[in-house]
């Protein structure tokens, strides 16, 4: 928590507000607020930690702890497209494995790493409910069944095509 | 007169291209000439046919799949929209021996109607277990659930007639109902089918919940991995508050219900129900101590039904059908349907309900028609991630609670997952440890720091590191995380690591199990 709250720009303190608004009066509401900021922000900035606990009357302690244990919430911003490949049994049988190493060789980064030009944030995960038709990923939010590394290599292409 | 196509929007489907066919056949009958209604279904379930397209003639309704966005002209040359003959073509739908052999309790109207609407929802039998609920007291509700013998199908199988029961009976100011949709299992995929397929029937079992035990706020904990699920089912919300299925006077009766959505963050201990509690109040996804149960003392620290998504949805036909027509599915203390999910290396995965009883080998092979790589199916994995891995040797033993406890199995959420013979188990066990150890709250030391310490003998054994020694640490380390865990996550790992290595010890490179003993094998201390 070490930058001050002077640095947090007017967009960031807007999206924050938005967000705040928008889950105010909901019983339980730190978790739909911090999904609110992100989805706004693509990240929790540190300084809306002292504003979401001042707002839910909770210690920035408490913020921090919840931002920390759900692999979801992040505290940096991600990559403009995010990749998320299925790691779990059912997708392990149908070579998920093979496909994440062609993934890291193809982006260039492992896991939980954002390639150089900021195009696209790599992520493993742990179902994403398409076991039938496995190995299974999600791209900005859309999953995509039976991807082979051909099927990657064209939809992580089309990603990287201006407009 | 246009004629009905239905194009699934279940999220599977989407996965392999629904969304290109149903574009595809909108522009094609439009360049043709040919008047089409276009339905976006949920998915009948046979997954490994989607994009699955069926068109309503005459004879009913006829499938074909599965269709790619190319495939659609040469449909419409050979005349599909009259139910013709093409290489796709699957003949009517529910002859399809997959679907025509189930037994479709839950998921009767899955795939069938439009998911978003009333209209479909009233005519294939909805709400009739609701008007009917709201017929009755409370106490005589709950006990038709629990004479149902309904039991809870998250996997701890808790007779779901005598959660209600305790939470009716128990006394407080503000009463909740909660719905488990964190539906995290690998190889489980129902859950998500009903949000996308059928999402008014769980606001019905849901307000049925209500209307038992008397509480009038229900929220349903849906995973964030989910968002076809989550715009489905707010969609539906909106639409049934509307409509006045739910909101101050639910059908005009007076009594009120509503339901609050709310979003995981993509943590799986927060399946765990307790978790799932702190989690909805807006805490770190860490367990809690029972006694008190959430029946007791649940939400807010309030009295709360807190079952799984499919639970809630078998209620409704339990009220408008009664419970000895639910009660005659099933065998022994497993009563009624499960809906099963084939997953994996299979040829043909997808949603099979069927009444308990049936074997794994039937399921396997007679559903799934054997691995999708044409191999052998070397181990079976049932049950999520904390069930166990099955040899051959126990493929007939019948799909029941009881069958599978007395192997150390469980059923848990119905998730089958197949894996042929190039499977390596030492790996599948260690796995087993490593998402533990990536998932774990923290909270309790068997399971925050044994699931690491697993690995890392497991890793030992491997390189073939004092291998007794290191079977012997194991099998001791599983026992501490069984009786020392304060939840299923620690409590239930040890079921895929023992399993692996009681079945498979030569992929940890121990001698393998004689032929003769493996079918009575019983995995130790579970």
């Amino acid at each position: 928590m070490g930058e001050a709250k002077s640095n947090v720009s007017m967009a960031m303190e807007d999206a924050v507000e938005q967000a705040l608004a928008e889950t105010q009066g909901l019983d339980g509401a730190l978790m739909p607020l911090l999904h609110a900021i992100q989805e706004r922000l693509g990240y929790i900035p540190t300084p809306a930690v002292a504003r979401v606990a001042h707002a839910l009357n909770l210690s920035r302690a408490d913020v921090h702890g919840v931002i920390t244990f759900y692999h979801d919430f992040r505290t940096s911003a991600p990559g403009r497209h995010l990749v998320r490949l299925c790691q779990a049994e059912a997708c392990q049988s149908m070579g998920s494995e093979a496909l994440a190493e062609h993934a890291k060789a193809r982006l260039g980064v492992d896991f939980h790493h954002t390639t150089a030009d900021g195009a696209v944030t790599l992520e493993a995960v742990y179902c994403l409910g398409g076991c039938a038709c496995s190995p299974t990923m999600m791209v900005d939010g859309r999953l995509y069944g039976r991807v082979s590394r051909e099927r990657f290599d064209e939809v992580i292409g089309a990603l990287e095509q201006p407009g | 007169m246009s004629i009905t196509v239905f194009v699934p929007r279940d999220s599977a489907a989407l996965a392999v291209g629904a969304e290109a066919t149903s574009q595809a056949l909108i522009h094609t009958a439009a360049a043709r000439g040919e008047e089409i209604r276009l339905v976006r279904n949920g998915s009948r379930g046979l997954i490994w046919l989607e994009p699955m397209v069926e068109v309503a003639t005459a004879a009913g309704r006829i499938a074909y799949g599965p269709v790619a966005a190319a495939d659609v002209p040469g449909l419409f040359d050979a005349g599909f929209l009259t139910g013709a003959k093409h290489e796709l073509m699957r003949g009517p739908t529910e002859e399809i021996p997959y679907l025509k052999n189930q037994e479709r309790l839950t998921f009767a109207r899955v795939g069938v109607t439009d998911p978003l609407s009333l209209e479909d929802y009233e005519a294939h039998g909805g709400w009739r277990g609701l008007r009917a609920a709201l017929a009755r007291g409370p106490a005589d509700i709950v006990e038709e659930v629990v004479r149902s013998g309904l039991r809870g199908r998250g996997g701890a199988a808790f007779p779901t007639g005598i959660k209600w029961r305790t939470v009716l009976q128990t006394e407080a100011d503000q009463k909740y109902v909660v719905c488990n949709a964190d539906e995290g299992d690998s190889g489980t995929f129902s859950d998500r089918m009903v949000l996308e397929g059928d999402p008014f029937l769980l606001i019905e079992g849901m307000a049925i919940a209500g209307l038992a035990v008397g509480a009038a706020r229900g929220y349903v904990y849906l995973r964030s991995e989910y968002p076809d699920a989550e715009r489905a089912f707010a969609a539906a919300l909106r639409i049934a508050r509307e409509a006045g299925y739910l909101g101050a006077s639910i059908l005009g009766s007076g009594r009120s219900f509503d339901l609050e959505l709310r979003r995981g963050a993509g943590a799986y201990i927060c399946g765990e129900e307790t978790a799932l509690l702190e989690s909805l109040e807006g805490k770190r996804g860490m367990v809690r101590y029972r006694p008190p149960v959430p029946a007791v003392k649940g939400l807010f620290g309030k009295p709360t039904v807190l079952n799984n998504l499919v639970t809630f949805a078998a209620v409704p036909v339990i009220l408008e059908r009664g419970a000895e027509f639910y009660r005659d599915y099933g065998m022994g203390r497993s009563r009624g349907t499960l809906p099963f999910q084939l997953a994996g290396n299979i040829q043909r995965g997808g949603l099979v309900e069927k009444a308990f009883g049936l074997t794994l080998r039937e399921l396997l092979y007679d559903y799934g028609g054997g691995s999708a790589t044409g191999r052998p199916i070397r181990a079976v994995q049932v049950g999520g991630p904390l069930g166990a891995y099955l040899p051959e040797s126990q493929f007939d033993t019948p799909l029941d609670y009881e069958a599978f406890a007395g192997i150390g199995a469980m059923l848990g959420h119905g998730g089958v997952v197949a894996f042929d013979d190039t499977v390596d188990m030492a790996k599948m066990a260690r796995f087993a440890m490593q998402f533990c150890a990536i998932e774990s709250c923290g909270k309790c030391t068997p399971c925050r720091i044994g699931s690491t310490r697993g690995v890392e003998v497991i890793d030992r054994m491997v390189l073939g590191e004092r291998r007794e020694a290191n079977v012997e640490l194991l099998r001791d380390l599983c026992d501490t995380m069984v009786h020392g865990s304060l939840c299923a996550l620690g409590g239930l790992t040890p079921s895929p690591v023992l399993s692996a290595l009681n079945h498979f010890p030569e992929d940890f490179g121990m001698p393998a199990v004689p032929k003769a003993r493996a079918a009575s094998c019983v995995t130790p201390s579970l």
